[in-house]
């Protein structure tokens, strides 16, 4: 819906009135039918396209979220390079798998509320706040994903206050939870998370936790046929972000590269990667 | 029976344009500037946080003088107009020659309305281009009618005085500290002569920076970086004197 299609050209008068914050809100009080979560569900079971692991870690000063680039229908590659890691804002970060349009969706109208929030205030959520409203968001899918188009995100910041990167994990309802030192959700997460578990420590430097979530979406794609590997051959290469106090950065195509280089040619002499001492 | 008194529709207007402009001449003036690597917003505000400058969009940005609560609230109206618009379509399909439009649409509308109060603002909608011949900025009167502008803009109570000011010394491709020393010149020069000084803590700046790395090129400046950038040892009216100064890297005052 337009703007000005109201006859006069004039912004319509739910724009001039004072309200809430929140463009979700104000959507849903002047276009509600714009809102995902308010459309009629059809009956049955819809196919589409499913992104798979994302993975974070966080490190002193920081968090590392990546994920790998497949999306997948039922047991066909729809997509080789899609990209599921974007920025939420300056200090945050989302990582999305389940369905890929649903998703892709849901990341911009969350960009959006935090930025037009920002705008509207002329100050940001806390961390806090955005981990909050991401959670209504994925709720008010809670009917989509019912029918098996589900979203579930991974949410990573810098929180100012506390000086510290944060990781926060969802449910298909909205159920949040705060997660310490690593995460992971998606098709591939039971071994993301299992190679995380054995290669995370606290005092990890920036460039070792970026490290540590390839070779966790490496160990993701080598079990789970939904997730995919680096791609040498077509130079298709793990998403990797990292969040400090200086604000959202994604790593440039040569960075992520040389990471996913380094871990693949590592495994060419010890496929199942580095070992963890025994005690 | 009494006959209700008639009054000419030129008179009508002529007085509610009146109220308006009398209402806007109460504020402080602000001024727009364009420079090298953008626009520069200039303006004296004692108060930190109800700001005469905002952002509306990515490259667009806002300047208001005259009454707050009626400005704030089209300047929210704008905010949810561009989101909305950037929501439905694409971020690149939000114009400032839109929202003028928009605005210029509203302005007018209530103006013309006997209905209701005519709005006591004078605005500003500028868009910052890719290269300096692609800035965009719109001054829109209180009657929503739209001016297109070039270099230098003035609102508010003493805009015309300023706006002559500035005419006189603007040129294409100043620095910002430049174009920054300008507008204070400008905005204190008074109208019987004496100027007064603002300081630097009861001014209000910001810029549409094209050269910003991030998506939005909105940033307000304050602090140590507007105290580095008023020292900045530019002539003032530099016409001839060669560009003595880029500003240091920036942090970020955000």
């Amino acid at each position: 819906m337009e703007a000005n299609n109201r006859g006069t050209g004039r912004l319509p008068a739910a724009f001039l009135t004072p309200g809430s914050s929140s463009f979700m809100d104000f959507l849903g009080a002047h276009s509600p039918e714009m809102l995902p979560g308010n459309r009629k569900l059809p009956e049955g079971v819809v196919e589409a396209p499913h992104g798979t692991t994302i993975v974070a870690a966080t490190f002193p000063g920081g968090v590392v979220l990546a994920g790998d680039r497949r999306a997948t229908m039922g047991n066909m590659i729809a997509q080789r390079d899609i990209e599921k890691v974007f920025p939420a804002d300056e200090y945050s970060a989302v990582g999305i798998a389940g369905t890929a349009g649903l998703a892709v969706e849901m990341v911009k109208l969350f960009q959006l509320e935090l930025e037009h929030f920002e705008k509207v205030e002329g100050t940001t959520l806390s961390l806090e706040g955005k981990a909050n409203r991401l959670s209504t968001m994925i709720r008010s899918n809670l009917g989509m994903a019912m029918q098996g188009l589900a979203v579930v995100p991974l949410f990573a910041g810098y929180d100012e206050a506390k000086e510290k990167g944060r990781i926060f994990s969802y449910d298909v309802t909205g159920g949040r939870s705060e997660e310490h030192g690593y995460a992971a959700t998606g098709s591939g997460s039971i071994f993301a998370r299992g190679s995380m578990k054995k290669l995370f420590r606290p005092d990890l430097t920036e460039e070792q936790a970026t490290t540590l979530v390839v070779q966790a979406l490496y160990d993701a794609a080598d079990d789970d046929s939904a997730t995919g590997g680096p791609d040498l051959y077509r130079h298709i290469y793990p998403i990797v972000t990292v969040i400090t106090d200086e604000g959202f950065r994604r790593l440039t195509d040569e960075e992520s590269q040389e990471l996913a280089r380094a871990v693949t040619n590592r495994r060419l002499e010890q496929p199942d990667g580095p070992r963890a001492a025994l005690l | 029976m009494s006959t209700p008194f008639y009054v000419s529709p030129q008179q009508a207007m002529a007085d509610r344009a009146e109220y308006a402009r009398k209402g806007i001449a109460r504020g402080r003036s602000l001024v727009v500037l364009q420079y090298a690597d953008g626009i520069v917003f200039v303006g004296e505000n004692p108060s930190r946080a109800l700001h005469k400058f905002s952002e509306i969009y990515d490259r667009i940005g806002f300047a208001a003088a005259g009454k707050y609560n009626e400005y704030e609230n089209l300047r929210i109206g704008g905010v949810r107009y561009a989101d909305l618009r950037g929501y439905t379509y694409d971020r690149d399909d939000v114009t400032a020659r839109g929202l003028a439009n928009v605005y210029a649409q509203t302005l007018g509308t209530i103006f013309s309305s006997a209905g209701e109060k005519p709005y006591e603002v004078e605005l500003v909608v500028a868009e910052v281009g890719a290269t300096a011949a692609g800035d965009q900025i719109y001054r829109l009167p209180h009657d929503g009618s739209i001016v297109d502008e070039h270099g230098s803009v003035a609102v508010g109570g003493n805009a015309e005085q300023i706006s002559t000011f500035l005419d006189q010394r603007h040129r294409d491709g100043m620095t910002l500290a430049e174009a920054l020393k300008l507008a204070v010149q400008a905005l204190s020069s008074q109208a019987n002569g004496a100027d007064k000084a603002i300081p630097a803590e009861r001014l209000e700046v910001a810029v549409l920076d094209r050269t910003r790395a991030q998506q939005r090129k909105f940033k307000r400046i304050r602090g140590r970086q507007l105290a580095r950038l008023l020292e900045a040892d530019v002539p003032a009216a530099a016409q001839a004197d060669a560009v003595s100064n880029d500003e240091a890297p920036e942090d970020d005052a955000e």
